[in-house]
Formats: structure tokens, sequence, C-alpha cells
């Protein structure tokens, strides 16, 4: 392992360190190189293999199976679960990738810089229309990219981004956006694996699947991870009520008599050394007043990008907190938001906003 | 059937059998051993076998038509993973109609196993307006 390396295994976000460069710099080789060549599957779409599948995943739709109901259905005939699209390009049992498979550049990238665990983290798939027995798909990927080093639950990773797009001839019949998370195991003894991690590269380049390791396990551990990274607040006897109030879920608003302040601090606007202050809970209902979208640089605990949104509150005050579940694109001055809250772990909850629906 | 934003989805709950994990699995062609050799997954962290993606997306497709019937198309499942879905556990789907767009109806799936979130997808699917 070369120093660099050890400088990125810090993960401390502080530098652009040498390995962290280099594999962006090689991420953007493997994607430039384009898509791979058209895998065919072993076999064309069949009755058997989507009998097999229907009986164990326990799908009773009869378009698949039951040749009268399709033919009274909208398909008019027999049709492939399109959930089993990716079924008929996995490589089986001795299976390889092909030396331009995107994925296997990647993970052989990563693993050469020490990131030698994997997990799958998403998968987005969009079927274009239904598959019919008989029918030959190919598959091809390209390399979306590689964000990284990120900090997780699972150590320190990158996240592998793929596309892969099935064809039957010259017509693309589904894609598939496919996300794993290439990570460095914590320190461990020689023959131990880290929790929920499934298993080097190396045996998911030896039988994985067309879109990625084709491992459900700690995808949303190592979100979790992330976010017990977080920047901590400073509580201090001022502030502490409205965090003691996040914890019970109640977003709290310092009070001064009838003068509400955000956020909270030692004395009334007004100056008065003798007042006391308590708290009202708002309704969790306001606008955006501002916000920015943050892309760079890594900010511990956060997921790029994300939104950061100053929300005046029907109270009146003014109050930050991450938005969630939108768009950075769909964002506005003026967006109705409710408060909801992040809960980093039994002791700090952070306050958020998603869109009101 | 009339579809609303806020309609909820029968539940429907999967008894997560050592048979179930394997027989899945090898139905979607994953041979990875952690999803049917426990001792293997055993070494390499895990409790036990668990579940794999290609899986999560059957069942996810299956409990949306479950509901819609057999004339819905779907157009489209995404999916985020959560925690392990271990042989040994149930997992229970619920789901809620998000957004109604003429005969496009899209549906917020979640996948609930004994350890907490294994699974939360969107699914996109056109019914007869």
């Amino acid at each position: 392992m070369s120093a660099a390396t050890d400088r990125a295994a810090t993960g401390d976000g502080s530098g652009p360190a040498g390995i962290g460069r280099s594999i962006e710099e090689a991420a953007r080789e493997i994607a430039a190189a384009g898509p791979s060549a058209p895998e065919p599957a072993r076999d064309p779409v069949n009755q058997a293999m989507i009998n097999n599948w229907v009986e164990a995943i326990g799908d009773a739709n009869p378009v698949y199976t039951d040749p009268a109901a399709a033919a009274e259905s909208v398909h008019g005939r027999l049709v492939a679960p399109p959930a089993m699209t990716q079924v008929w390009t996995m490589r089986g049992l001795h299976g390889v990738r092909p030396a331009d498979d995107p994925l296997r550049r990647a993970t052989e990238l990563l693993d050469e810089a020490g990131y030698t665990s994997v997990v799958a983290t998403d998968s987005a798939q969009t079927y274009h229309r239904y598959l019919r027995p008989g029918e030959h798909v190919a598959a091809v990927a390209v390399l979306e990219s590689i964000a990284g080093p990120k900090r997780t639950a699972l150590g320190e990773g990158w996240f592998v981004t793929t596309r892969t797009t099935w064809y039957v001839d010259d017509e693309a019949v589904a894609e598939m956006t496919f996300r794993i998370l290439k990570f460095r195991p914590p320190e461990q003894p020689a023959t131990g694996h880290s929790a929920g991690a499934t298993g080097d590269a190396g045996t998911t380049g030896g039988a994985g699947t067309t879109g990625g390791a084709g491992t459900a396990t700690a995808g949303d551990d190592a979100a979790s991870a992330e976010a017990a990274q977080v920047l901590r607040p400073v509580v201090t006897r001022d502030n502490a009520f409205f965090w003691d109030g996040l914890r019970e879920g109640e977003l709290r608003i310092q009070r001064w008599g009838g003068t509400l302040r955000h956020p909270p601090g030692p004395l009334p606007p007004d100056g008065d050394l003798d007042a006391e202050p308590d708290y009202v809970v708002a309704a969790g209902t306001g606008t955006v007043h501002s916000f920015l979208v943050h892309h760079h640089p890594p900010v511990p605990g956060k997921r790029l990008p994300f939104v950061l949104a100053l929300v005046e509150l029907d109270e009146g005050v003014r109050m930050l907190g991450e938005l969630h579940g939108v768009d950075p694109g769909d964002v506005h001055i003026g967006l109705a938001v409710e408060a909801s809250v992040d809960r980093i772990d039994d002791d700090l909850t952070l306050p958020a906003w998603k869109v009101r629906s | 059937m009339t579809i609303t934003v806020g309609t909820e989805l029968p539940p429907l709950t999967v008894d997560v059998t050592p048979t179930f994990v394997v027989a899945t699995a090898l139905a979607t062609r994953d041979f990875q051993d952690v999803h049917h050799d426990r001792d293997a997954a055993v070494e390499r962290g895990s409790r036990d076998i668990f579940l794999n993606i290609l899986t999560d997306t059957g069942l996810v497709q299956r409990f949306v038509t479950d509901w819609a019937g057999p004339d819905a198309l779907v157009r489209s499942v995404d999916l985020r993973l959560g925690v392990p879905c271990y042989a040994g556990d149930e997992l229970t789907f619920t789901g809620r109609v998000a957004e109604v767009d003429g005969g496009e109806v899209t549906v917020a799936v979640s996948g609930v196993d004994s350890l907490g979130q294994h699974v939360s997808a969107t699914v996109r699917i056109e019914v007869a307006a």
C-alpha cells in the first residue's frame, strides 16, 4: 500500500489525497471507454426459468404462466416478469466478467487501492416493454460514476454507479442504474470479514451479476454510518431545550415574553437581564426563505449533493436544516415545507425539512 | 378499482425461511455463497444466509401487482437497500400510493424485517385510466 493510500484511508476529508485524484482520473478513463461490448444472455427468455422464478418469489400473476389468461390480458400472450430482466443476463455459477466490463475495471481499480470489500446499495430499473418467451436479450454496461472517498459504517469506501441497458436486437428494452459500495474493511483479524460485507471483489468478479454485486445487505447501514459522522452542535444551557425537543420530536422556539427568538440566545432582544425564557412548540410548517445546494467539498455524514434550507416558520422565525426528498433543481424560494427530523443517534437529532404534500 | 393518492396496499408478509432464501437466489441465477451457504455467510461476518437484491426487486414487483392486478404494467422499480434480511426472519411489505397521473401510478413500498428497514422502493405502474 502506498503512502498516498494510507493518507486517503484516514478519510478526514481535509485533503485531495493523491489516491483520491488518481481514482477519479482512472474512473474518467473507464467511463470514457464507453459501453462494454453487448453480452448476450445464456438462454433466450424461456418459460422454464419463468416458472422457477414465479414459484420461488410466490408471484401468482397469470400473465406469466397461464396462456389462456395471458391471451385475455393487455399483453395478449405470455410475458416475462419485468423484475426478471436482470436474471436473463446473470453469469451463473462459473461466469466471469469480460475484460471490458466497466464494473470489473472499477472493481480492479478499487481493489488495488485497498477497497476490497463490496456491498450493493441501490438499484433502479426501468422497463420499456415486457419481454416475451423466445426473445434473446443482451446487456451493455457503462460506468456512470465513482464517488468518494466516503466514511461509512463498513469502512471508508467509494460508491460505484453503473448503467446497464438490455437490448433485443437494436431495441433497448430495459435499463438499470446500479450502485455498489466498495469499501476498505476496518482493521480486523486476517480471517475476518466486516459485518454486512458480502465477500471480496474477487468473489463478485467471478460470480457477480450483470449489474453488480447482486447482494442485498447493509446499504443503508452504510448510509446511517455516514450519519454517525455528522458534525455535532455545541449544546449549551441556552439551547439545550431545543436539542432536547428534537429528541422528543418537537421543534421548540425560544420565547421571551411575547417575542420568539431563533437561534436561541442567553438574552431577550431588548437585553433585559432579569428576563427568563420559555419556549413554544412550532407547528412545523413554513416556507423556504433561502437555500443552497452543496456539491463540494465533502461534508462528514452527508451524501452530496444536499440541500440546506433556511426556512421561515409560520411562527415567524427562520431555522436552518437539510431539505430531504427533493431534486435540488426543484427547490425554490417560497416552497412550502414541513419539519421532519434526522435522528442521528440516541443523543443527537437534527432539524430537517421535507416538501409539504 | 379507484386509485387515489394515499391508498394503502394490503400488507404482505413473507416467511423468509432458509429454503426461501436459497430458492429465490437460485431462481434469480445468483450463486454467491452468502445466499446458500450458511458457514460461508457466517465466515464473512453475516449472521446467516440472506436475501439477494434480485429477489427484493421480484418481491416488490409482486407486492404491487398482487394489489394492482394482472393488467397493470410495471414500468420501473427503484429500490434502496437497508439492513440485511436473514434466513429465519419475516419480511413485511407495506405500500402507499404516492402519485396518480392519469393511468400512471407511483407506489412507495417499504419492506421491514426484525432488524429494521430492509428495503424501500418506488414502483411506477400503468393501469387502465
